[in-house]
């Protein structure tokens, strides 16, 4: 057995994840309309390929990838565009994103699909099918798998996939594992492959005894060397540096990642999307998601992404007094602008809220200092002090007190005995300092530029100057005023 | 008493060559005052504070030529930052240079420019590409937003248009902050 370690901090929130699993996972139904957001991924969004009016096949690429941190988005499902338009994004600020509206035919027919063989198929094509299948990180970074996999030649001791899921209310994962681990497994499998990992690890919270069982079952037969742990129920222990701290014992350094102590850290729904791309060829376009709060059916569905979250959420049948929806959990979700946005690749949950379930917060009260919030920061922070700087928008301060460190997990504001929106206060000044930084350095390449045009002015009346110098003094007296007005015409144009 | 003088003379003699060559060799050049108050500076180079650019504007403030209060584009934040940093009082922007207006990026109607070269001459930041008779355009990545180009143009086919807010530059607000007695 593997020794395990403790991250600091963390807590116990009310756990609310029975309630959505007592069903298994049912397919949600076609929607009438699904509204693909060319953004779902972390980096640039994809370019949209297709028109209104064009037909596409399920598992087509609607969208490709830009160069560099970009992923290719897919047609969910076999249909008509519609329309290529703005749509509400699934977004705290309620602006819009460009999106594709599909009509879907009701045919479900696939474009191509083609299998890899996991053990066999060099390792680039692998990666490059990563890439292809739009697989990006489903724990909520969404970042392109397949550059997290590419470890370009450093050693990997070990390969963490997290099955911590500790949000409350979220069991979508806990879902998938009890349902799919063989599949997981194999898809663990392939990651192992790809990076080379010593060993791999798979770290599940011990509230979840069922998905431990299935994903032990599913690992004795495995030809990776894979392990997994019951990891003690603590929210955030899903969070990727606080998993990784309790099952290596290594902490991922400030403003590092896990690559630099030799440590990638997959979700084991990523896991699940990597087999289904390379042993299917089906590229990411549904996902299992978690319908739960208040709704009279609780339970996970695996729908198509692109469907709108009142479709999703009429399935469990909303209750009479729900008054909007969060996507993702209670600590770390925002409440969404409009039920009309769509489920995108980053979306595990949606919770129906009610006035009786989710009550308005209290009104802050002066923070008293108590210290509660630092003793349950995971990051091991002053939130108490970041709280100050945020405050009086002093961030230079907040900055050197490693506010970057905050994963803003909540548990600070979930502690507060005067219910101060503390997370809040940490993404207003996080937003600040990036835009203060992209500011900065905008001015700096605008004063680049005027330099440069200062010297080249002076290099050109130079050189004018020059030119007239050189020429014998008969010619400058015979074609000199001629000269001259050509040369102001054209030393005027760039 | 002779060794005595001559030991000081020789440490005042090797000394003086040392602080002399330092002078020389460590000599700054330019006034490294102006570069900060340059920094703070947005480097629009609109001249709405009535200097050719952020840095002749850095150095009349300096040289106490210029009120710090003279920079639209830099709000009352960064009057705030230069106040710091030169120890002088905070004033509000200053009602000569004209209202703050929001960021935007200049934007040439390409139907009706007639490649006049005007606007390119005028960019302080060269981000405007074209050529005689030909069609110009803006890279809006380059544009400072100065406005130095909307004037000069003929045909009046340059406008400005603030930047919007999208995915990408959205931010988080303030909290509101509901503080109350209870």
């Amino acid at each position: 057995m593997r020794r395990l370690h403790s991250f600091p901090g963390g807590i116990h929130p009310p756990e609310h994840k029975e309630q959505s699993t007592r069903l298994p996972i049912a397919a949600a139904p076609l929607p009438p309309k699904l509204v693909v957001p060319m953004q779902q991924h972390a980096g640039a969004a994809a370019r949209p390929l297709v028109a209104p009016g064009e037909r596409v096949l399920k598992g087509q690429v609607i969208g490709a990838p830009e160069p560099g941190v970009s992923a290719p988005v897919h047609a969910p499902t076999s249909g008509i565009v519609v329309a290529l338009e703005l749509q509400p994004a699934p977004h705290p600020s309620g602006l819009m994103a460009l999106c594709a509206v599909i009509e879907p035919d009701g045919e479900e027919r696939w474009g191509g699909r083609a299998a890899l063989d996991p053990f066999h198929a060099p390792g680039d094509e692998l990666l490059r099918r990563l890439h292809e299948a739009g697989i990006v990180g489903l724990g909520g970074a969404v970042f392109p798998s397949a550059i997290k996999a590419r470890v370009n030649g450093r050693r990997i001791a070990t390969l963490v996939v997290n099955g911590g899921e500790c949000e409350p209310y979220i069991s979508c994962d806990d879902m998938l594992m009890r349902e799919r681990a063989p599949e997981i497994v194999r898809g663990i499998e392939i990651l192992y492959r790809l990076t080379g990992a010593a060993e791999v690890v798979v770290g599940i919270e011990d509230n979840k005894p069922e998905a431990l069982a299935a994903m032990r079952a599913a690992a004795r037969g495995s030809r990776a060397p894979v392990e997994v742990a019951g990891v003690p129920a603590l929210y955030p222990a899903g969070g990727e540096r606080q998993l990784i701290k309790v099952v290596t014992g290594q902490e991922v350094p400030s403003g590092g990642l896990p690559l630099d102590i030799g440590v990638v850290c997959f979700n084991v729904a990523t896991a699940y999307c990597v087999q289904r791309a390379v042993e299917l060829g089906e590229p990411l376009v549904s996902r299992v998601i978690t319908v739960t709060g208040n709704v009279h059916a609780p339970r996970n569905y695996e729908c198509l992404l692109g469907t709108p979250v009142a479709d999703l959420a009429e399935l469990a049948g909303p209750g009479a007094d729900t008054d909007g929806y969060i996507m993702g959990g209670p600590l770390m979700g925002f409440r969404l602008p409009s039920p009309r946005v769509p489920v995108v690749k980053a979306s595990n949950c949606i919770i129906a809220t009610s006035p009786a379930l989710f009550p308005p917060p209290p009104p802050a009260m002066p923070c008293i200092r108590c210290g509660r919030c630092a003793e349950v920061c995971p990051a091991r922070l002053q939130p108490m002090d970041l709280y100050w700087f945020a405050k009086a928008r002093n961030f230079e301060r907040a900055e050197e007190f490693s506010l970057f460190d905050c994963i803003e997990c909540g548990c600070c504001d979930f502690v507060c005995p005067s219910h101060i929106p503390l997370v809040e206060y940490y993404k207003f000044a996080k937003g600040e300092i990036r835009t203060l930084k992209r500011e900065r350095q905008a001015a700096d390449t605008a004063r680049d530029r005027h330099e440069f045009r200062l010297f080249r002015q002076e290099r050109e009346k130079q050189e004018r100057a020059a030119r007239l110098a050189t020429r014998s003094p008969k010619a400058a007296h015979a074609e000199g005023a001629p000269r001259a007005t050509a040369e102001t015409a054209s030393g005027g144009e760039e | 008493m002779l060794s005595a003088v001559l030991v000081v003379a020789g440490i005042a003699v090797v000394l003086g060559g040392l602080l002399g060559y330092a002078a020389i060799r460590f000599r700054v050049e330019g006034n490294p005052v102006v570069d900060e108050v340059d920094k703070i500076l947005p480097q629009t180079q609109c001249g709405q504070c009535g200097f050719p650019g952020c840095r002749p504007y850095a150095e009349a403030i300096v040289e106490g030529a210029a009120d710090i209060n003279r920079c639209p584009p830099g709000g009352e934040a960064n009057i705030q930052r230069l106040a710091d940093l030169l120890g002088r009082e905070f004033k509000p922007l200053s009602e000569e240079v004209g209202e703050p207006r929001p960021r935007s990026v200049a934007l040439i109607d390409e139907s009706r420019c007639i490649g006049c070269t005007l606007c390119i001459q005028a960019c302080p930041v060269d981000a405007i590409l074209g050529a005689s008779k030909q069609m110009h355009t803006v890279i809006a990545a380059e544009c400072t937003g100065c406005e130095l180009c909307v004037a000069p143009c003929p045909v009046d086919c340059i406008r400005m248009e603030p930047i919007e807010e999208d995915l990408g530059n959205w931010r988080w607000r303030y909290p509101e902050n509901p503080l109350r007695a209870a």
